[in-house]
């Protein structure tokens, strides 16, 4: 059955409610990170300080107006850079400050300068973080800590992501990662003898929830079909456990930064998936 | 086409010149620090000091042993037996002269009091005297110690704070000390880290504070189940208690910490106290590991108010390891030096330089960060800090220790302690989900840092040119004048190491003067009293200490640094007693003695 068929009954009008938490509400991911990072540093200190962050945000706006208007002859709608710059406010830890600039900058200078057939293959702000902890250790270090010392802050952030998620059509994305992530810190727990504990306790801490609700969610940089956006969540998972097996601290978003661009490069190139061009 | 190629080409050249900036930041800093370094050869001549390691010469052959607790932690036991080796300076024998007290953590392993002779060596009495053989199994080991005069006979007392029993001793006209912990009323068990004496009520008889790091109920040795780790890297508050002893007379203490408003539970690794508002009472600085540093206001000797949130430095939870205080920028107010954990790429939370705000003090004192544009931020994994001023330039410096757990060398625990460390609270605070350290470092062979202080905001890293090059795992750092030449030396005591000596040498150049106080209606030990000295349009004040850094305490004698100055102007004295004293036009480049004046 198709919408088109004459007999078909046209599509119930959705509510205000069902609009707002819908796949074409820009303003959704947006509106949810700014209500972690709210939330997280008036009740935990989450962030270095506010300052720094709207450093990152700031840079990234800027940026995102000034390339796209030089890029596209137009401003871009800033809802892509907004995160991009409050997942830096958040997920870079530095006592300095440029070290918040320059990310952004990097993140969304990368958007526009790492393009192939027209799209950015790294989710921006991955590709900066990656960059950052790579080039400038001595001075970053990606967010490590947890959302105070309860469980429920975890939950209602879990609770609160995934249903975004699925009202966006990303749920799948995540499911199938944090699934992979279970199973294999089990493996990892078989492999290193180490307490299965300690091989998922990372998952519980704020910085995997940017991750997994945000950053390998990003519609721009992910493959076409649902079946092919798990299948490289799943093997996100598994470049994480090899980067694991090999100590490195942020495996996850090294694995991301390894794993996404390979995939749209294989799906560019004529994966089974392949769908049309998107910009 | 060809316009949009161009702009592509262009971007990612902007992208190359991003990525490009750290490289090129770095090799600035290293170059710029390369060209200014010099070697311990040049020191004296370029930084005005330099430092020679020489403790054996000095007859000083001391080695920190840690502790072993229960089985149920071997796995991890040099991370968790990874503090108990502190130092003290102390005259106990009154002859002038500065002694060491400096502590140590095997089960069974002696402490050491290392007389000075004053003829620049040290001997061990520490048995002779009773207070060598205080780490016996059942009783706890030893994590520091801080003297006292609490019954005002002019003879410096000593608390020894332990996991497990704290003990306090008396001292009998420097010649043997009694253990009086029963009649002073000491709790029977405290896994305590930190302790200060202080007199918060100015009623002449020094307090005491106890900062409770491991709950009470714990016993290392005897754990009843391995739960007994944070809930939380940064917001844990399942730690010891705090206890404040109000010194009664007669040799008694009643804990008075609930009643005056100090309740937390959060786990503490150091103490400072001082007047930080100019109020006349000594306020309460404490450093917390695994969450955010609390500063308790004192109000009239009345009660504490706990004021970190609206001070500015209850925010950003850290692994705080310290608290110092010092005037650092010759303005007559404290800056507080909370040292915290760097690691490269792991965990760079920078240590805290708290400096009070401009045009905010008394109740409104508001306090910024200014570690990092300073230059005081990355220390790595810090633990012991103290100012002084090391060249006598008349500028705070500021000598800072650091090193975790220094085993193998080329292979590192930080993968696994950042897992848990990051985890749920049922999941960081059982030691079992701890994986082993297997004979891993933790930040270890970390080099020191030596700050000098410009006196104009920044602070210059010297520490490997002016002969600072040892990579011990640095517990505690204690300044003292050990040969009465009006220069510090740095003694520095390290877990696992030996305690090492730093003798300095200070350009002749640069002018000194020293104050040794003695306070009558006050407190014997003059705890608590300021002194503020002027010269050359500038000033600077400092406080005898009851205890200050990481499990150390300074000399109570006051040493002030005062560059090329032909005489000071005055010197204003504050005696806890709310006496004021002024000298005027003190002699130069000698220790006076001063007692509260009747």
């Amino acid at each position: 059955m198709s919408a088109g068929l004459a007999t078909a009954a046209p599509p119930k009008p959705r509510s205000a409610l069902g609009r707002f938490f819908s796949a074409e509400n820009r303003y959704l991911s947006p509106l949810f990170i700014t209500l972690i990072l709210l939330v997280g540093n008036l009740s935990f200190g989450l962030l270095e300080s506010f300052s720094r962050t709207l450093l990152a945000i700031g840079t990234a706006l800027v940026l995102e107006i000034v390339l796209g208007r030089w890029f596209w002859g137009k401003i871009p709608n800033l809802a892509s850079g907004y995160i991009t710059g409050i997942s830096v406010g958040i997920l870079l830890r530095s006592p300095e400050y440029w070290p918040y600039a320059l990310c952004s900058a990097i993140a969304i200078t990368s958007k526009y300068a790492i393009r192939v057939h027209g799209r950015h293959i790294w989710n921006p702000s991955n590709f900066s973080i990656c960059a950052m902890l790579l080039l400038a250790p001595e001075f970053v270090a990606a967010l490590s800590i947890q959302w105070g010392n309860t469980v429920w802050p975890m939950v209602v952030i879990w609770v609160l992501g995934a249903f975004i998620v699925y009202r966006v059509q990303r749920f799948h994305i995540t499911a199938t990662y944090v699934a992979s992530f279970v199973v294999l810190a089990l493996l990892r727990t078989l492999i290193t003898g180490h307490p299965f504990l300690a091989e998922v306790a990372p998952i519980t801490g704020p910085m995997y929830q940017l991750f997994i609700f945000f950053m390998i969610t990003d519609p721009k940089t992910t493959v076409g079909p649902k079946w092919a956006q798990s299948l490289v969540a799943g093997l996100v998972a598994v470049a994480e456990l090899i980067l694991r097996l090999a100590h490195v601290v942020n495996a996850p978003f090294f694995a991301l930064t390894i794993v996404g661009p390979a995939a749209m490069l294989v799906e560019m190139r004529g994966a089974p998936w392949q769908t049309k061009t998107r910009r | 086409m060809q316009r949009n190629t161009f702009r592509q080409i262009s971007l990612i050249v902007f992208l190359a010149a991003q990525l490009a900036f750290p490289v090129v930041y770095k090799r600035m800093e290293a170059r710029t620090k390369a060209a200014t370094a010099g070697d311990p050869s040049t020191a004296l001549a370029r930084y005005g000091f330099r430092f020679q390691e020489s403790a054996k010469a000095a007859g000083i052959d001391f080695m920190h042993t840690s502790a072993t607790f229960d089985p149920k932690l071997q796995h991890i036991m040099p991370q968790v037996a990874s503090m108990g080796a502190a130092v003290s300076i102390v005259d106990f024998d009154r002859d002038g002269w500065p002694d060491i007290y400096v502590t140590n953590s095997g089960e069974g392993s002696h402490n050491a009091l290392y007389r000075n002779l004053g003829d620049g060596t040290f001997r061990d009495v520490a048995t002779e005297v009773g207070l060598a053989d205080v780490n016996q199994p059942g009783t706890g080991v030893s994590t520091g110690a801080v003297w006292g005069d609490y019954d005002n006979d002019g003879y410096e007392d000593v608390l020894i704070y332990k996991w497990g029993k704290p003990e306090l001793f008396h001292n009998d006209g420097g010649k043997h000390f009694t253990r009086v912990t029963e009649l002073a009323g000491l709790p029977k068990w405290v896994n305590a880290n930190t302790a200060v004496w202080l007199d918060y009520d100015h009623d002449g008889k020094l307090d005491l504070f106890l900062g409770g790091y491991y709950p009470e109920d714990v016993d290392l040795w005897h754990l009843k189940n391995t739960k007994m780790m944070p809930e939380s890297f940064e917001y844990a508050q399942n730690g010891g208690r705090k206890y404040l002893f109000h010194n009664i007379g007669g040799g008694r203490f009643e804990e008075v910490s609930e009643r005056l408003g100090i309740g937390s539970r959060r786990w503490a690794l150091a103490a400072v106290a001082a007047d930080l508002r100019g109020t006349g009472y000594p306020d309460l600085f404490v450093a917390n590991d695994y969450g955010v540093s609390e500063v308790y206001f004192n109000e009239g000797g009345k009660r504490f108010r706990e004021a970190g949130k609206e001070t500015g430095i209850g925010a950003a939870p850290k692994s705080g390891m310290n608290a110092a205080v010092g005037d650092v920028l010759n303005q007559g107010r404290f800056g507080i030096y909370v040292s915290n954990i760097s690691e490269e790429g792991v965990l760079v939370q920078g240590n805290n330089l708290w400096m009070p705000r401009a045009g905010a003090s008394g109740a409104n004192i508001r306090y910024d960060n200014l570690a990092t544009a300073m230059g005081v931020d990355l220390g790595g994994w810090s633990f012991g800090a103290q100012f002084g001023d090391l060249n006598n330039d008349g500028f705070l410096d500021l000598y800072a220790v650091n090193g975790n757990v220094s085993l193998d060398r080329n292979r590192s625990y930080w993968y696994d302690y950042s897992k848990v460390a990051g985890g749920n609270q049922a999941i960081i605070s059982d030691a079992a989900n701890w994986p082993p350290l297997d004979g891993r470092s933790l930040s270890g062979y970390q080099q020191k840092r030596v700050w000098i202080n410009d006196g104009a905001g920044q602070f210059k890293e010297v520490a490997q040119f002016v002969g600072v090059t040892d990579v011990y795992d640095g517990r505690s750092i204690a300044l003292a004048d050990f040969e009465n030449r009006g220069v510090l030396d740095a003694v520095v005591a390290n877990e696992r190491g030996p305690l090492l000596l730093y003798r300095n040498t200070v350009s002749p150049d640069n002018r000194w003067i020293e104050f040794e106080m003695e306070g009558r209606e006050s407190n014997r030990s003059a705890i608590g009293a300021q002194v503020r000295v002027t010269w050359n349009g500038q000033q600077q004040v400092q406080e005898v200490s009851g205890g200050s850094g990481f499990c150390a305490q300074n000399q109570r004698r006051l040493h002030f640094g005062l560059g090329k100055a032909s005489a000071v102007d005055r010197v204003e004295i504050r005696w806890p007693s709310g006496k004021t004293q002024t000298l005027a036009a003190p002699e130069l480049n000698r220790i006076h003695k001063v007692v509260e004046p009747s």
